[in-house]
């Protein structure tokens, strides 16, 4: 592929074309919060935390989803930024029910991390606390949408890696719900392998397997990635 | 400098932050030297007198909380929310997707074991709101600890710096904890 050169914070940064602005970033060691990304996976640009000011554009972009072009200027760390990447954990926080002190995941938990870094610590906003179920059907794993970020990751990984496709999305917006298959309770899902990809991409505590309670699941998203790039189907 | 006035509260909570700040250990000696412990659940003052420092322990989800957290407000001269259930409603705010009537049908009456009869104690207890809420819902807040409970380290840090008339940095990554 051929090489070009964006400028990430005034920095010269050298990229092949065709990567994304988030790899030529973290190529080149500047860091941008990521939820929904997961190396190897598609990208949906769905949690908007990798947001970037690109010079030129009156708006702000998704640094996953954009694609580097010669000569392009990246600001990945203005104030703006930094504002809206808090009100966007924030609205995280307050959208769903996260009880950290109950939860599966936690103290391993991207979420939390991502309070953690851009220094949250209290939620501005209302909680709306909607009513979200949790289908403990099956007897391996369960699923708790009162934790769920809607980061799709789990619907990718069954999609695009163990090409099995139980989980896809239901509803629009605030209504929208992780479904297993066409909304059967999962335990009855003719598609699902118990392969538990899912389970280690999720980043946070709404799917795990029920044999861990409070704080004891770790998850493993690393061997997720492993096995894409042995695969040598994902993208790098 | 003449000696500071904390004043340490207990509203919808556990008490399991009032154990973490215990856990302070022989460095509330330390805190002792510069400040009066006015108010606590483990000094009988029934109303608080003004303060400089007030630490909040949990939610708001009855009335006499509210009542209290609003003159603790007018009381003290920074308020602080100590605990998850003062900064964000943790675990008694669980409730507030069903609804109060709904919570106490499933505790007094519908559980497994249950008849199904018993009656919804009324009488000599506490009204309860609607709605569970954080501290910020109701009255300005100061400075936020979230954890559950929040470690005893950082409960001194923040009491020394703000017994020094410093603003303790909180917010910088590794201080903060949920859960
Ligand atoms: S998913 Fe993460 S942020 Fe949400 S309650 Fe669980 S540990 Fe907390
Ligand atoms: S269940 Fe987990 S992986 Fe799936 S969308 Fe929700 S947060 Fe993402
Ligand atoms: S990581 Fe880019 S939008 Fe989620």
């Amino acid at each position: 592929m051929a090489a070009l050169e964006i400028f990430v914070n005034d920095r010269k940064v050298a990229c092949e074309s065709g990567a994304t602005v988030l790899q030529a970033c973290r190529a080149a060691g500047v860091n941008l919060p990521t939820l929904c990304h997961f190396k190897g996976l598609s990208e949906v640009g769905a949690c908007r935390l990798c947001l970037v000011e690109l010079e030129g554009s009156p708006r702000l972009a998704a640094a996953c989803t954009l694609h580097v072009a010669p000569n392009q200027r990246i600001r990945t760390d203005t104030e703006r930024l930094r504002r809206y990447r808090r009100m966007t954990v924030e609205l995280l926080f307050s959208e769903r029910n996260h009880v950290c002190s109950v939860c599966s995941a936690n103290g391993d938990c991207e979420l939390q991390e991502l309070g953690y870094a851009v220094g949250m610590d209290h939620v501005r906003f209302p909680f709306l606390n909607p009513i979200c179920n949790l289908d403990a059907s099956k007897s391996e794993f369960a699923i708790d949408h009162n934790r769920c970020v809607l980061c799709t990751r789990c619907v990718r990984v069954c999609a695009e890696v163990e090409g099995a496709h139980n989980w896809d999305v239901q509803g629009r917006g605030f209504l929208s719900r992780i479904v297993s298959d066409l909304n059967q309770p999962w335990a009855e899902s003719t598609t699902c392998t118990t392969c538990g990809k899912c389970i280690d991409v999720c980043p946070v505590g709404a799917l795990w397997p029920k044999h861990k309670a409070q704080g004891q699941f770790e998850k493993r998203p690393e061997f997720v990635s492993e096995l894409i790039a042995k695969r040598g189907r994902g993208r790098p | 400098m003449s000696k500071k006035r904390i004043a340490t509260v207990w509203l919808g909570g556990c008490s399991g932050c009032h154990m973490s700040l215990l856990d302070i250990d022989e460095r509330i000696l330390e805190v002792a030297k510069l400040a009066d412990i006015v108010k606590s659940p483990v000094v009988d003052v029934k109303e608080c007198p003004e303060v400089d420092i007030c630490l909040v322990e949990g939610a708001v989800y009855a009335r006499e909380h509210l009542e209290e957290l609003e003159h603790l407000r007018k009381s003290s001269r920074v308020l602080v929310a100590l605990g998850d259930c003062a900064v964000n409603g943790n675990v008694p705010a669980m409730r507030n997707r069903v609804g109060l009537q709904a919570a106490l049908e499933r505790a007094y009456r519908a559980f497994e074991t249950g008849d199904g009869a018993g009656p919804v104690p009324s009488v000599g207890v506490t009204a309860l709101l609607e709605r569970v809420t954080p501290l910020h819902a109701h009255v300005k807040v100061d400075y936020f600890l979230p954890g559950c409970p929040p470690s005893a380290d950082l409960i001194h840090f923040v009491l020394v710096e703000l017994l020094h008339d410093r603003v303790p940095d909180l917010a910088s990554g590794a201080k903060l904890k949920y859960g």
